[in-house]
């Protein structure tokens, strides 16, 4: 064998070397615990807290409204689509207020009259000609509203 | 040119034969190390996530969009979304007009007038979580995966922030998180799946539009979704095993 064939092929059993010294100190411990990458990753991901708690814990403590919304149209729609995430107010219900959202603007994000939308999901008006200016709250209660 | 015959020889003729075979079997022997791959389903017992979504309940109130950037601290900036509504508007001259102001999340205005209209629709986009993402195949250091739940993941810790996914997407359902500096994307929600909770956009759709579930439980409402509607999943032809199925989707959508 050539002198230079040696030398280049000790080069790179060297650095083959180093790699490997290097992968056995830089891989993470749960590295192919599932395939390749951390398996840590799994159980970081799922620790994040969880905002929204849903309706059950709602109705833990709001059990008339929540009995309320089962009779109504509104059965489907969650509480903390309007009312906001609640696991602040779950967990102190004293200090963390949930929003209540009243105006007019809120309640045509769902219901405004748009081509677009279902007709057969969803009953929507003509916010140009329906009591322009009025809250709907006024005629309609937004936890069992009538048509 | 001419081509000479009886230039070959019977030997000849076996020694090729046999090279060509033995190359066959050379290549067949480096079939374990192919460079495409794609996340195995669980075999038994494994959840195998997919989603399904009903454009025909599809309000466009933009909940979901609105409730997934609060869930899991999106930045507000109208250009960073997990997951978003589009307003198709196809014109009675053939026009395609698609409109996302803000994600849906303020709701959508019809800018064409009634008259003007052959047709419209939402559709709500999210990750689809691919069984043969291109997205996580990019990745040069093994931060984006796909879990053994077949949701498509991204390890925010071992992200380099190189963005080659992001490009990668064909559905451009990734960003670049502008604090972090790192790569973010929709998880369905993982971690409220391990809670017992439902994914944020799926507790917030008011009208049961999307759903989400196990596909190899045939007994699933996304099996059922499935098995009762007709439907199908965008750009199929980059064959990247899309699980997240529409229904009633119009092939003006890509």
């Amino acid at each position: 064998m050539p002198l230079q064939v040696k030398r280049l092929l000790l080069a790179f059993a060297v650095f083959i070397g180093i790699m490997l010294v290097l992968k056995y100190f830089l891989t993470p411990d749960s590295w192919r615990e599932y395939g390749a990458y951390r398996g840590k990753a799994l159980t970081e991901i799922s620790g994040k807290e969880a905002k929204y708690v849903e309706m059950e814990t709602c109705a833990e403590c709001h059990d008339t409204i929540a009995e309320l919304k089962t009779q109504g149209l509104h059965v489907s729609v969650q509480c903390e689509i309007c009312h906001g995430p609640g696991y602040k107010h779950a967990d102190d219900p004293d200090i963390n207020d949930l929003e209540i959202p009243r105006e007019r603007q809120f309640c045509l994000r769902c219901h405004t009259k748009n081509m677009a939308s279902p007709q057969a999901v969803i009953k929507q008006i003509d916010a140009v000609e329906h009591n322009e200016g009025e809250e709907c709250i006024t005629c309609h209660n937004p936890h069992q509203p009538w048509l | 040119m001419v081509v000479k015959k009886g230039n070959f020889n019977r030997r000849d003729f076996i020694k090729h034969s046999g090279m060509l075979a033995g190359g066959v079997v050379l290549v067949s022997l480096l079939n374990p190390f192919k460079l495409v791959f794609a996340t195995k389903k669980p075999e038994g017992n494994g959840k195998w996530y997919g989603i399904g979504i009903d454009i025909e309940k599809c309000i466009g109130c933009g909940s979901c969009a609105r409730a997934c950037k609060i869930e899991n601290d999106v930045p507000n900036e109208p250009f960073f979304f997990r997951n978003w509504v589009e307003q198709y508007t196809i014109m009675n001259d053939g026009q395609i007009k698609v409109s996302s102001p803000n994600g849906g999340i303020d709701g959508f205005k019809q800018p064409v007038p009634d008259e003007a209209i052959y047709k419209t629709f939402f559709v709500p986009k999210m990750c689809n979580h691919c069984a043969k993402s291109p997205c996580t195949q990019v990745c040069p250091v093994g931060a984006s995966f796909e879990s053994p739940e077949g949701l498509a993941l991204v390890d925010q810790s071992y992200c380099i922030g190189c963005g080659y996914c992001v490009q990668a997407c064909p559905y451009g359902c990734r960003y670049i998180d502008p604090k972090k500096g790192v790569v973010d994307k929709c998880t369905l929600c993982y971690h409220r799946l391990e809670k017992g909770l439902n994914p944020a956009c799926m507790m917030a759709c008011p009208t049961g539009a999307r759903i989400y579930g196990d596909l190899n439980d045939k007994e699933s409402g996304l099996s059922i979704f499935i098995k009762e509607n007709n439907c199908a999943v965008l750009k199929p032809q980059l064959n990247t095993g899309s699980k997240l199925f529409y229904n009633a989707l119009s092939q003006e959508v890509h």
